[in-house]
Formats: C-alpha cells, structure tokens, sequence
C-alpha cells in the first residue's frame, strides 16, 4: 500500500539551505554584479546583458579561452597516458606497494601555492637546480621570465608533476580490482600484450578513468594559484589564463561587472564540457 | 586431444620446502585417459584447485613432471599446452559481443574468419546462445556469462583438455542441473577430455565418468561414482561422499574377529593386514537396518529428509546413523541395528583392509 507523506520534504531542509547559503547566494550575488556597472558607494546601474556581449566578442577573452583550452588539452594528453602507463609498471604485490604508493601520493600533498614558489625557484637560470643545470651545463637557453615557450613548459611540467599521481593512483585502483582469472583466461585463449591491454585493463579502468580525467579536466581549467606563483601570467599575457586574467580584471582593475559576467561564462563552459564528456563516457553504460 | 600424464608431481608455495606439510601437494602419480570425463573432488583447500593450475600450466610444479600423451609439456605456458579453462568466477570480455568473445581464442590463433564463423554459429547452437550472439557481453545474466566461458573454452577443437574449476559457483540453484546436463552433453558431443574441479560431489558424481577424490594434497581415490560409493578406500572419502556420510566406528580387532564394543562383527571379508593404531568399522546408513535382534542402540534423532528418515542412534560413545524407510522410532526408543554384512568394511588407520568375498555362484 503506498501512503502520501510529505514529511520527507523537512529532511532535506537543512541541505537545501546548505546549498543556499554557499552555492546558490554567491552566484546570485555574481549574477547580479554581472548585469550592472557600478563605481563604487553602492551605486549601481543596470546594463543587462551588456557584459556578456562584451566579454565574449572581446579579444583578450578569446586569447585566454584559448590559452586555457592549450593547458588542458596539453595535460590531459601528457598526465592520462603517462598516468596509465605508470600504473602499469607499478608492481601488485609485494614491499614495493606500498613504497610506491607514497612516493606517487607526495606530489598531491604539497599546497599549490608552494608547488608553484618551489618550481619558480627551481628553474631560475642562475641559482635553480634545473635552470642551472640547463643553461650551464646543457648549454640551452632557458629561461621563463623571458621566453614564453619555456614558460610554458614550465607550467606543463610542473602540473604533469602534481597531477599525474591522480591519474596514476585511480588507474592502478582500477588495476588491481581485476581478478586473477581474467589475465589467466586471456593467458589460455592465447591473447597479446596488447588484447589483455585493450580488452581487459581498459575496459575495467574505464570508469575511473572517466572521473579521473573529469577530475583533471575541472582542475586544470580553473587552475589559477601555480601558475600565478610561478610565471604571474607572464611573460607579457603568454600564460595568462583564464582564472588569472578574471582575477586580473575583478581585482586588478576592480572592473566587477565584466569580471561577473566572465565567470558565469568560465563556469558555464567548464559545466558544459564536463557535462557533455561525461554523458558520452557513460552512454554505452546504459544501454 | 591427448592422455595426461602426472608424474611424480609435488608441489609448494613456499620457497624452499622441508617439511612435508609445507606441500600444499603430496606426491601425485596419475593418468588421464583421452577423452575421459574427470572430477576433481575435495573440500576446499584441498589442493585440487592447485593441481588444475599446474595441468593448465599457470603454475609451475615445485617437483615432478606432466606429459601430454608421452611428450613433456612441464615448462610450456598454458596457450603451448593448448587447453581451455573455465573458471569459478565467469570471464568475459565486456566490450565484445557474444559472437566476438567465441571468436577470440581462434582469432588470437589466427584462423581463417570462416572457419571462425562456422565453429562460433556451432558452438553458440550447442549452449543455446544463438539469439545473443550480436548482443554485448557486458549485459548477460550471470548463467550466460558462464556459458559464454565455457564456449570460449570448447570453441577450439584441437585443445587437449577443456578444465573446469567450480564453474557453477555463481550460478542459481534453478539453473545449475540445466548447466550440468548441458555440460555432460557437450562432453558426449565435443569428446574432449574434461576435468571438472568441485567441492560438490552431487556435481562431481553426476558430471563424470571418474571421480578423483582429493584430501590434504593427496588422491584418496579414483572410481567411478558407484565405486567410491560403495567401496571408499578411505574413510574420507566414505564420509565426504554419501548424505549422511558413512558411519565410522571405532572398534577392536582380535584374531582377525572385528569387535565392537563387546559385539562381535561380520566383515565383508578377510582382513588383509593385521599392524596398525586406528582400527575403524565403515558401514553406510543405507545398510544398516533395525530389527528385532542385533547390536542394542538409543535412537537420539530422526530426520524426515523426503523419501526417508535419518536415524541417528548412538550404542555406547558411538553414534550410528541409519536409513529408515517408512515408520521410524522415537527419541529414546531403544532399537536393534543390523549390518548388512557385505557392506560392512574394516579400516586400519583410515585405508581399507578387507577384501570383498568372491561371490560363490
């Protein structure tokens, strides 16, 4: 027998003002920078949907938007592979688990502002360990504060460093979850490398490596502190990207209204993409 | 298909090995007859699965040697060997379809796409899976996946042995006689030699035409259904084989004249060895009957299990189970039991020691 009970409503109460109070004000709030000007004393006046008009045809947002989608694409590519690849070698059994575990886990402990100074210091030309070993011993140029290539670099490297142990710890979580059988039965019906690759270790790693690279994704696309600390956005605008050039506009020049508008456009690609990728990944799920 | 040889074969999960109990298997000296339908018996951790693995070449035997048919086959990898497994958890590869899962062991072995087709279409036709054959494996019931492993495992109509180890463990009960009829049947069909490991002798006892029973890393014995059933050459398997198992009493032996306790009894036989500690009388509840004279007992418990009843007596420390058909007693009678005297079997520390009286015509 099914009975109406609305009671159920008041158990949810306290998240529904949970989320109230830290989601859903500040975006309003944002929401309502983002449709007016204001010079300050609380005065505000309305401009609609002038902002977003402005920030999507503007050029510097364009150059950032693709910077960030560079950084991304560029990590994703080095950090799932490397990730998997890693998880791979590492051994599923035995002293070494362990061992391994922690040397993959201390990358991700280290606060991002400090990962950042660390790197900065670690590449400058003349007292860095890595600048110096370039310039002076490998006898190549480099140098971040001036050539935004190496900065690049840099910034590429240093999150591949942080990050990669993610991919690597949900991928080998993925890995030992297979039970012995599967490498045994692929043992007798003769299967490659390869096949036992394709058609096993994937297949089982598929869905952490859906939240995995959702997770990287996310992160890498509102990256703002490492990147901040090490190159500042520079050389010139060269690794400028969109947090950065956000927090430039909103606290730099104080520009709130634009700066609204331009996050709730950041916010509303960064949930389309994760959005669209995650109904794809798990389309066939459903089926 | 080939004759399976174990030779002198032991084996070890510890490094170096002293002890006899660090052998998780004792010596081994068996034949496998090509074409033969075997299983494995034996409680769990009685190295039956361990024996399996080294057959199928996923372990390494510590000592000792296996042949396929009189060739050395100890070092090879399982896909050398040439054999199938099916295992206790169904195998199956997600992203494949049906077809393409009872295509992979043939593709892997590079034959020619139709013979592929022919060989899946009749592998598929034998465990009736035709209909899901386009389907994605992913999203079978757990009684498919299984047959899907097992097709994978009797696609190839070259393996020497087609190895099973308890694959009907995660089976439902209303579909494991419908698997283990179909699997007799294949076997009638596809006349590979079979070797079905379980710990479930209505499985092994139905499944095959020799049973190996296994204890502690050691064959016990090697019969036919009826044989372990009516002669076990140990008292394990007398007591793993039969519901209720057989009865075991200990007793005392004087002058090749069985006692027990003050009873004399009538043994199938004459005694075939006199030296030992442990002298034991083996007789199965279904030959024990009551009657009006015999050995006194005090009925202790009656089970109505469907077509018959349990008696459990007890005759001094002793306790004697009986098949009962039709009315039983109750709880503290005091009854007569009776061994029917072909049935009943000495033991001295544990193994057989009377022969069987050759029948006078």
């Amino acid at each position: 027998m099914k009975t109406e009970n609305q009671k159920a409503w008041f158990f949810v109460l306290p998240v529904l003002l949970l989320v109230a109070f830290n989601a859903l004000l500040p975006i309003m709030t944002v929401v309502n920078y983002s449709m007016q000007e204001t010079f300050g004393n609380n005065l505000f006046f309305w401009e609609g949907l002038g902002w977003f008009e402005k920030i999507l045809r503007s050029e510097r947002f364009h150059a950032a938007l693709g910077r960030q989608f560079l950084f991304t694409g560029l990590i994703l590519i080095i950090e799932i592979p490397l990730g998997i690849a890693i998880a791979l070698s590492m051994p599923r059994k035995g002293f070494w688990v362990p061992v391994c575990l922690i040397l993959m886990a201390l990358p991700m402990l280290i606060p991002w502002n400090v990962v950042g100074a660390m790197w900065n210091i670690f590449t400058l030309p003349d007292i860095g360990l890595l600048g110096y070993f370039v310039n002076h011993v490998l006898g190549i140029n480099y140098d971040m504060t001036q050539d935004p290539f190496a900065a690049w670099v840099t910034i590429i490297t240093m999150d591949v460093w942080h990050w990669t142990s993610l991919v690597v710890l949900l991928s080998y979580a993925g890995l030992v979850s297979i039970p012995d059988a599967y490498y045994q039965a692929a043992k007798i019906d003769g299967a490659s490398n390869w096949s036992v690759f394709r058609f096993i270790q994937i297949p089982k790693m598929k869905n952490v490596l859906t939240i995995a690279i959702l997770l990287r994704f996310m992160d890498s696309f509102n990256i703002y502190t490492e990147p901040f600390v090490l190159t500042g956005g520079g050389p010139g605008n060269s690794t400028t990207l969109l947090s950065i050039d956000l927090v430039k506009i909103a606290l730099g020049q104080f520009d709130l209204g634009p700066a609204a508008a331009m996050s709730l456009i950041y916010f509303a690609i960064t949930l389309l993409v994760s959005w669209l990728f995650y109904t794809l990944m798990t389309k066939d799920d459903l089926n | 298909m080939a004759k399976i040889t174990l030779s002198k074969l032991r084996h070890s999960y510890y490094p170096n090995p002293k002890l006899a109990d660090d052998y998780a298997l004792q010596e081994i000296d068996l034949d496998w007859e090509d074409g033969g339908a075997y299983a494995l018996l034996g409680p769990s951790g009685c190295g039956k699965s361990t024996l399996l693995n080294i057959i199928s070449g996923l372990l390494v035997p510590t000592e000792g040697k296996i042949l396929f048919d009189g060739k050395e086959v100890t070092s090879l990898t399982p896909n050398q060997r040439n054999i199938a497994q099916v295992f206790q958890f169904p195998v199956i590869y997600d992203t494949m379809t049906v077809y393409n899962n009872l295509a992979f062991p043939l593709r892997n072995r590079g034959v020619d796409e139709a013979k592929i087709d022919e060989r899946v279409r009749e592998i598929a036709e034998m465990l009736e899976v035709t209909d899901l054959l386009n389907i994605r494996a992913a999203g079978l019931s757990p009684d498919n996946k299984q047959k899907i492993s097992m097709g994978r495992g009797l696609v190839r109509d070259d393996v020497n042995v087609v190895m099973f180890d308890e694959p009907l463990t995660v089976i439902d009960p209303h579909l494991k006689w419908k698997l283990r009829s179909k699997l007799k049947e294949l076997h009638q069909r596809v006349k590979a030699t079979m070797i079905y490991v379980t710990h479930d002798q209505t499985e092994a006892l139905t499944f095959a035409d020799q049973v190996v029973v296994m204890e502690l890393g050691q064959v016990v014995q090697i019969g036919t259904p009826v044989e372990l059933f009516e002669r076990p050459k140990h008292t394990f398997v007398g007591h793993f084989i039969g519901s209720p198992g057989m009865n075991i009493l200990n007793c005392t032996v004087s002058e090749g004249v069985a006692f027990l306790g003050q009873e004399k009894i009538d043994l199938e036989g004459p005694i075939t060895k006199e030296s030992g500690t442990k002298f034991e009388i083996g007789i199965r509840p279904e030959f024990v009957t009551l009657g009006k004279t015999g050995i006194e007992a005090t009925v202790k418990k009656v089970s109505d299990i469907g077509r018959h009843s349990v008696v459990e007596t007890s005759v001094g420390e002793l306790k004697v189970a009986a098949v009962v058909e039709g009315e039983t007693p109750s709880i503290d009678d005091v009854v007569h039991l009776n061994f029917k005297q072909d049935q009943t079997r000495l033991y001295i520390d544990g193994w057989l020691a009377t022969a069987a009286r050759e029948i006078k015509l």
